[in-house]
């Protein structure tokens, strides 16, 4: 069963999960998942290590594909398409859904060739319209000013923080509509927290957004929307204050005040 | 670390001797190669065709034999090799049928050298009607390089991070794709080293040429890839072993043996100014 009582009646849902198992070879990963992802909001999976939450964020731009032997059952549908349905074009839906990962990893080129390698393999040639998208992408992404000077200089020789960022610059200048983070802060320092933290902030208003994240203050601080997975379940999902304050399940409260996880 | 650890001294002083014992073979063989060999060494000795069945003149067909034996070993392994290596470390899954080529591929590394060189006769001299000829030694010759270039491309594959894989797919590559963009550029100079590295120890090889292209005297350089021609290690052979006067003529056989030190010493180097280059420029 999908809960849509706890969004607003008028508020479009972009992802939608019903009853999602997800294996790996014989074991059992996610059980039974129905979760409603709302557009331009953020939605924050929360939970102890191995409870599902990247496995699940992963499952919504298939980037389990590449795990051998996984299987996936049930069905998530974005904007109303079966994304799992045979002859989906895995290649689109990576270009609709971009992903953070939670450790930096600029390529080892120059951070225009970084941002531009997107666009690049999706046949965007002209070097004027690449130069836009790039610092269009590195504006959105907060890092454009630390940046202008040395676009042409080696990626790597970023700091943490300033490398987190450019890779969210990266994945947006593909032209997603949703972005899929995995504990994109959970190697930064405090400092480096804070400015993605505040980057996910401004990019809400566009984007819709899918946050993984063990830190519970940060999902309390950025998300609208939290869900609890324990276990490979999902225990509850609901508007992110009152998960905080006044959660439905035992086990949701357990968790958040510390009993557990 | 404990400073009165007297087994520790021990072990580590052990170790030490052994290295130092290992180089001091290796710097007397290639001191008593070049001690020897030094004094043949000249410029008619390098561009002028043997004399007297190799007791006087040079070695300039030999040198050019091994040189285009080298390049036609490069040509035909290389491809193939980086290509396998591709497919095993990328696109393969693990089941037993692909468990069995990876232990086909490591047995075939531990086949000695003559073995290639009566497989090379039977199939590419005889039953392809090649002949003895460049393009039978070189395939030879590949085939036997080919475990190495691919163990050793495989690994370099191997070692490009996930991340860099996981960001282009996430990004939406394809699979080659992804390869041809964000793996291959970082890996090839691996793939380039241990190759080049492989292909310098084959140069050296004596037994897969012998039965595939490799002439004694020939007066004239080849003229194509179904030419014989006369190669470095087997001239040494020739001249070191069946040589009627293999006593007097030690330091042809020096000269010979330095100049194939030196070729092979050559290609190793490129490897590493190969390696050292790329390494400036990807970084991670």
């Amino acid at each position: 069963m999908v809960e849509q009582s706890i969004y607003p009646t008028d508020m479009e849902m972009v992802i939608t999960a019903s009853q999602v198992d997800f294996f790996y070879g014989p074991t059992q990963a996610l059980f039974d998942i129905s979760l409603l992802i709302p557009a331009k909001h953020v939605t924050a999976l929360i939970g102890p290590s191995g409870c599902g939450k990247s496995t699940f964020l992963r499952c919504l731009n298939r980037m389990n594909d590449t795990i051998p032997h996984s299987r996936v059952e049930g069905t998530i549908t974005i904007n109303q398409k079966d994304i799992y349905a045979p002859g989906t074009d895995v290649v689109e839906l990576r270009k609709e859904v971009g992903m953070v990962f939670q450790k930096s990893n600029p390529f080892p080129k120059s951070i225009f060739d970084n941002v531009a390698y997107g666009p690049r393999i999706h046949g965007e040639k002209d070097p004027k319209r690449l130069a836009e998208i790039v610092e269009q992408s590195l504006q959105q992404a907060a890092i454009w000013d630390e940046v202008k000077d040395r676009l042409h200089a080696n990626a790597m020789g970023l700091s943490g923080g300033q490398q987190q960022r450019l890779c969210i610059a990266r994945a947006l200048a593909v032209g997603p509509k949703i972005l899929l983070m995995d504990e994109p802060a959970s190697a930064l320092d405090p400092k480096s927290t804070m400015r993605i933290e505040d980057l996910i902030g401004e990019l809400r208003t566009n984007y819709t957004i899918v946050i993984v994240t063990h830190n519970m203050q940060q999902a309390a601080r950025v998300s609208d929307y939290t869900a609890f997975f324990y276990e490979g379940g999902l225990i509850e999902c609901d508007a992110t204050p009152k998960i905080f304050t006044n959660p439905r399940q035992k086990q949701t409260e357990d968790y958040i005040t510390g009993r557990f996880g | 670390m404990k400073t009165n650890n007297t087994a520790d001294t021990f072990i580590l002083l052990a170790l030490r001797l052994i290295t130092y014992a290992i180089v001091l073979v290796i710097g007397y063989i290639l001191f008593d190669i070049i001690r020897h060999g030094a004094t043949a060494l000249n410029w008619q000795f390098i561009s002028s065709f043997p004399r007297r069945s190799g007791a006087a003149g040079g070695i300039f067909p030999a040198i050019v034999g091994t040189f285009y034996l080298v390049i036609g070993t490069i040509a035909v392994s290389l491809p193939l090799g980086i290509g396998g290596a591709i497919y095993l470390a990328e696109y393969a899954e693990q089941n037993r049928f692909n468990t069995l080529i990876r232990l086909a591929i490591v047995t075939l590394a531990g086949v000695p050298s003559i073995v290639f060189g009566l497989f090379g006769l039977g199939i590419f001299v005889l039953f392809c009607g090649f002949g003895p000829s460049i393009l039978a030694g070189s395939l030879t010759l590949a085939c036997m390089v080919l475990p190495t270039i691919i163990v050793a491309s495989e690994e370099s594959l191997r070692a490009v991070p996930k991340g860099f894989r996981d960001a282009s797919l996430a990004l939406g590559a394809t699979k080659w794709e992804m390869i041809r963009t964000n793996i291959l550029p970082y890996s090839l100079s691996g793939m380039i080293t241990g190759s080049i590295l492989g292909i310098g120890r084959a140069a050296g090889e004596t037994a897969p040429i012998l039965l595939t292209v490799a002439a004694f005297y020939l007066p004239r350089l080849p003229k194509s890839v179904f030419d014989q021609v006369m190669a470095l290690p087997y001239h040494l052979y020739i001249l070191a072993t069946q040589h009627p006067e293999a006593d007097r003529i030690r330091h042809m056989q020096y000269g010979t043996a330095l100049i194939l030190l030196l070729l092979v010493l050559g290609l190793s180097l490129g490897a590493i100014l190969i390696r050292t280059h790329f390494r400036k420029k990807y970084r991670w």
